[in-house]
């Protein structure tokens, strides 16, 4: 017999918020470095649109799942996925913030030629955009195992972001007529490094979730062990 | 000081129906162990093997052991000495409703046979004071009767009753469910504050009760204990599969 059919529905409608709010932090990223891939200044103004309803969002969900813990006083997996939805709340408007913050830059780079720099930032970006989706795949699949892929690529996000610190560090240092592109894509480079970093949390917070055990702060090998 | 409860191998049956099987358990010294499960778990049932209440009806049976400290409560002890050590509180209060405050209060130390006034005095504002009833009700010890206080005063009265002849362990059977919400956090705080005196055993449907008073929760499903843990791991993250359908309200 199915009981708590209200709770019920209004979990699943958390859910389906946030992962509303998940789809526009995802599109607002992948906007931000179609932006700096074109160097179109419409794109950034698209990312810069987006803001205002993700933290509209934001609000929203933290209501909602604020409503829920005083009127239903969850328990176990469900104390726990509401503990989750508000941390993934939280980093996806931050998600959101990086991709203005990434938006700002291509604007600003706008103002200066369009020269070859020695940093993939397209392909930081798939790998960190593709940590996102995994993680949000995860959260929407309940998979704790793949979750705990994304911990892992995290490395790697990280590693790219320093050999872009190295290379553009090297650059302005030879060539300082290049410091402002050299800047923007280093700050670029980070606020990628940070998505990253927010999808790790969201993975961690799916596998807090799913198996109650709690990873954060332990590194990739550690945490993967962890989860098991 | 409290002491400890280790139970092993316990059954019982109301006729024959096996309504407790095979529990075993540890119930530490000076903690609070809260017991959950449905209706007709066999939580109460638990609780009243725990001082031999259990056999006082004539078709209920008992096996197993319970042992009190190192003392097993079903083979060396008769039943009067164990609920002289393991006292009881019930769902509703039950005051003697003719005697007055004081009265009920001392009734079980006169029924043992104690007569000393100085020593009942100072047994009944000790027991009062215990259960945080003695600033309200001082000034009526002997004028009052017990079934003139309000609902929570008087389970806190019934309360300082099991108190009075100073056990070891409080076995409180659904204590709040009859009562108000200032008056359940009365009785919650008292059991906050006994804990450091008495071992205490609460069997409550209110589960976010158990999680603010015990520290160790034991889930019960027909007749058998499913799960024991600490109330942590019990209301975050339970092992099995029944606690949490029981617990995040599915089951059913």
């Amino acid at each position: 017999m199915v009981t708590r059919i209200k709770f019920q529905q209004n979990l699943d409608d958390l859910k389906e918020r946030l992962l509303i709010m998940a789809g526009m932090a995802e599109q607002a990223i992948q906007r931000s470095i179609e932006a700096y891939r074109t160097r179109d200044l419409s794109i950034c103004e698209m990312v810069f649109q987006s803001e205002p309803v993700i933290n509209r969002l934001e609000r929203e969900i933290d209501q909602m799942a604020l409503d829920l813990l005083a009127m239903e006083q969850p328990m176990a997996i469900d104390l726990r996925f509401i503990l989750s939805v508000i941390r993934i709340n939280a980093d996806l408007e931050r998600v959101g913030d990086q991709a203005v913050n990434i938006a700002v830059r291509v604007r600003e780079m706008g103002a200066f030629a369009n020269i070859e720099l020695p940093v993939d930032i397209p392909k930081l970006a798939l790998l960190a955009s593709a940590m996102v989706r995994k993680s949000l795949q995860a959260f929407i699949e309940a998979d704790a195992e793949l979750a705990q892929s994304v911990l892992k690529l995290d490395d790697q996000v990280d590693e790219m972001n320093d050999v872009a610190f190295n290379e553009l560090s090297a650059l302005i240092k030879d060539r300082p007529d290049l410091t402002p592109q050299s800047l923007n894509a280093l700050i670029i480079a980070r606020n990628l490094e940070r998505v990253g970093d927010h999808a790790t949390n969201i993975a961690e917070d799916v596998i807090f979730w799913v198996r109650g055990k709690d990873v954060r702060h332990q590194g990739a090998a550690v945490s993967s062990q962890m989860a098991d | 000081m409290g002491v400890g409860i280790s139970v092993e191998h316990l059954n019982a049956w109301y006729g024959t129906t096996h309504t407790l099987q095979d529990i075993n358990v540890n119930l530490p010294a000076n903690h609070a162990t809260a017991l959950i499960g449905p209706s007709g778990c066999g939580k109460s049932t638990f609780v009243r093997c725990l001082n031999r209440m259990h056999e006082t009806n004539p078709i209920a049976r008992a096996t197993g052991s319970v042992k009190l400290g190192d003392m097993d409560i079903y083979a060396d002890a008769q039943p009067v000495q164990i609920r002289r050590r393991i006292g009881m509180v019930f769902q509703r209060p039950n005051p003697f409703p003719t005697m007055s405050i004081y009265d009920n209060v001392a009734s079980g130390l006169k029924l043992n046979g104690f007569r000393n006034r100085a020593v009942l005095d100072e047994t009944v504002e000790r027991s009062l004071k215990a259960s945080a009833l003695w600033e309200e009700v001082k000034d009526d010890l002997k004028k009052k009767s017990g079934a003139s206080l309000s609902g929570g005063q008087q389970q806190r009265m019934c309360i300082a009753r099991a108190l009075a002849v100073d056990p070891e362990v409080l076995l409180m059977d659904e204590p709040a469910s009859a009562l108000d919400p200032v008056s359940t956090s009365k009785i919650e705080d008292l059991i906050f504050q006994l804990k450091s005196q008495y071992t205490i055993v609460i069997v409550t449907h209110n589960m976010q009760q158990a999680a603010r008073v015990a520290e160790n929760t034991g889930f019960f499903l027909n007749g058998k204990m499913v799960e024991f843990d600490s109330t942590h791991k019990i209301f975050t993250n339970p092992k099995d599969k029944r606690t949490e359908d029981y617990i995040t309200g599915r089951f059913g």
